[in-house]
């Protein structure tokens, strides 16, 4: 061992021309690979590193929903691709509790996400997917969802029912 | 002439080196089989070169983008020469690789092929089986029907569990925070170019370790693996018993892949492929979304698993199968192969079947799921033979209060709750009253939705359905 300290071309710290042209390959190699994956990495988690907009859409005027009754109404998404086609709208629930109050449920059960309808005549949203049912308060009356419907922040201005865009809704745990 | 080919053929091989690939592949000696059960792996193989070659040939046609998706799907099934057929052999396709895929594992659990040394071929198979299947889900959802686009939202929703990250997941999954014009561009992605590539990779590196360490010879019981002496007896035991594996053993995988590629030709032509539904529009609420078949049995375990351990079993479930079937080939590497000597294996493997196959038949059923299509109760269908006025006015409410879209009566109603045909035996008035106005079990609390009088004259009616 004490040799091979004085004797720099079999010393362990010592770099041969064959480890030297391993690392720089790799090392250069590497580089580039790294540099390339930053756009390819960002375009697979693009939709992570959107922008979160909120926009208020109209949905009609205040006189189109009767007091007690529940609409389904539609509106465009906060930021809707110009080839997004017909999903670049999203619908809710709408119902008008009495005069100046509404309220907004989103149409997606709290179970598995299937759009659920709202029974005139049983007063109740039923899921057709696994038997989800809610109450006109959105509160769950039967089946698996765990948690009531979510609901969309919703507002009257100049006499127009304005509902506040939301990504869709999931249920974490 | 003839002496031209071969001379050409001979150039050719000599600077390409076709024989000095192939025969060492083609000559190798495999243990004898005969039998029909080693056929799946191969068939499967084939699948995938059909899926390869028909899925190029669809996206000819087809449009990815949110938007056109399911005009040129219409395009497809109603006006391109042979465009139903084609995407019905795709469907079929994907439908029998899944079904093989399935079969070739279990034949490989059954003979316990995945012991020594042939432990990375299962985990290499292990992630063919999961690609599959996101394949066959991924390529569902490129119909992009509104059975596609609820699908995803479904999906998004199961991701939405994974504790912590389930948010950015659902999120990566959708393109974006709804589903919109970046949905549809990523789903084809992953399943044209992502999965596929991963899929390729997979198959060498099978093919490969199939070739390496020989295919498995048959087990018989009182022969179990020892890793310490293994290889030096399947050398052995090759050198006594081998055949070649073309033709001797390849040409049953030639016959089994051939007629199964004739039925699905022939279900393609007979039976079409899947009907589209709806346009993809989230915004159309009336719409049942529904997997195709081979999603559906965890689409009915999400019916009817308890409620309160489902978010857990979302994300627990799904990861401990993985594991258990990653470990399998290390806690069970060495040992008996036969499956006469592995009662409790062979037990486990028909409780699988069994449970998978019962999800299969009631989730076609869905019987949990409201019958919004039910009609009325007709008077002749109801008692008594000659109702009064209160009991046909129940009737009606029966049918206008959605009560029938789980409750069945005498043949009219949905199948979700139960048959109230002859409620009037088991239930006394009063009874009846609390069960309508509280709910309970998987009903509705009625109290707060019916008037005093309309709850009366449904009891009525109901009261006199014996």
């Amino acid at each position: 061992m004490k040799e091979n300290e004085h004797n720099p071309s079999s010393g362990r710290d010592e770099l041969t021309r064959k480890d030297f042209l391993t690392r720089i390959s790799l090392s250069v190699a590497g580089l580039s690979a790294a540099v390339m994956a930053v756009p390819v990495i960002s375009a697979l988690v693009a939709p992570l590193l959107q922008r979160k907009a909120t926009f208020w859409r109209t949905v009609g005027r205040v006189d189109d929903f009767p007091v007690g009754s529940t609409s389904l109404v539609n509106f465009e998404n906060a930021d809707p691709e110009p080839y997004a086609g017909m999903l670049a709208r999203s619908a809710a629930w709408l119902r008008r509790e009495n005069e100046g109050s509404f309220i907004a449920f989103a149409i997606n059960c709290t179970h598995l996400g299937c759009p659920v309808r709202w029974e005139e005549g049983a007063d109740l949203f039923m899921c057709p997917c696994h038997g989800g049912v809610y109450y006109r308060d959105g509160t769950v009356a039967a089946g698996p969802p765990p948690r009531p419907l979510p609901e969309y922040r919703v507002r009257v201005n100049n006499g127009q029912v304005q509902l506040q865009t939301a990504p869709l809704p999931i249920t974490t745990t | 002439m003839k002496h031209l080919f071969w001379r050409i053929w001979h150039w050719l091989d000599d600077r390409i080196g076709i024989n000095a690939l192939l025969k060492p592949l083609v000559d190798h000696p495999v243990p004898p089989r005969g039998l029909w059960t080693y056929v799946f792996g191969s068939a499967t193989l084939f699948m995938f070169v059909l899926q390869v070659v028909t899925g190029v040939a669809l996206s000819l046609l087809y449009q990815p983008s949110s938007a056109n998706a399911y005009h040129s799907l219409e395009f497809i099934t109603y006006q391109a020469k042979f465009g139903n057929i084609l995407r019905s052999i795709h469907y079929y396709g994907a439908s029998a690789m899944l079904i093989l895929v399935g079969l070739h594992m279990i034949r490989t659990y059954i003979t316990a092929s995945y012991k020594y040394p042939r432990e990375m071929n299962w985990i290499s198979g292990v992630f063919l089986l999961l690609f599959t299947i996101f394949m066959g889900f991924t390529g569902q959802l490129l119909r992009w029907d509104s059975n596609g686009v609820w699908s995803s939202v479904v999906a998004a929703q199961q991701l939405g569990r994974v504790p912590l990250v389930g948010k950015y997941l659902a999120r990566l999954l959708l393109g974006g925070d709804t589903i919109g014009g970046a949905s549809l561009t990523r789903f084809f992605s992953y399943h044209v170019f992502i999965i596929p590539a991963f899929i390729f990779i997979f198959i060498a590196l099978h093919l490969w370790l199939v070739f390496r360490h020989g295919i498995s010879e048959l087990p018989k019981a009182g022969r179990p693996v020892d890793p310490k002496t293994y290889r030096s007896w399947y050398e052995e035991y090759l050198k006594d018993h081998a055949v070649p594996f073309w033709p001797n053993a390849v040409w049953r995988d030639v016959m089994f892949s051939s007629v199964v590629v004739i039925l699905i030709i022939l279900f393609a032509w007979l039976r079409g492929a899947p009907q589209l539904t709806t346009q993809p529009n989230v915004t159309y609420i009336h719409t049942s979304p529904s997997p195709d078949w081979y999603m559906v049995p965890f689409f009915a375990l999400f019916a009817l698993m308890p409620h309160k351990i489902e978010s857990a079993a979302m994300t627990i479930g799904p990861l401990l199968t993985i594991i258990l079937l990653f470990i399998l080939p290390f806690v069970a590497r060495k040992g008996e192969r036969s499956p006469i000597r592995r009662p409790w294996a062979m037990f486990g493997v028909i409780c699988v079947i069994v449970f998978v196959m019962s999800l299969l038949i009631v989730g076609l059923k869905h019987p949990w799921s409201a019958d919004f299509s039910a009609k009325p109760v007709p008077l002749a269908a109801i008692h008594p033979a000659h109702p009064d006025s209160t009991v046909i006015a129940g009737s009606q409410l029966f049918y206008a209060r959605g009560c029938e879209y789980c409750h069945r009566v005498n043949g009219y109603g949905g199948k979700a709750g139960p048959d109230l045909s002859a409620v009037g035996m088991r239930l006394s008035g009063q009874e009846l009253t609390i069960r309508i106005v509280n709910g309970g079990g998987n009903m509705p609390a009625y109290g707060g939705i019916l008037t005093k009088d309309d709850l009366q004259t449904l009891v009525g009616f109901l009261q006199a359905q014996k």
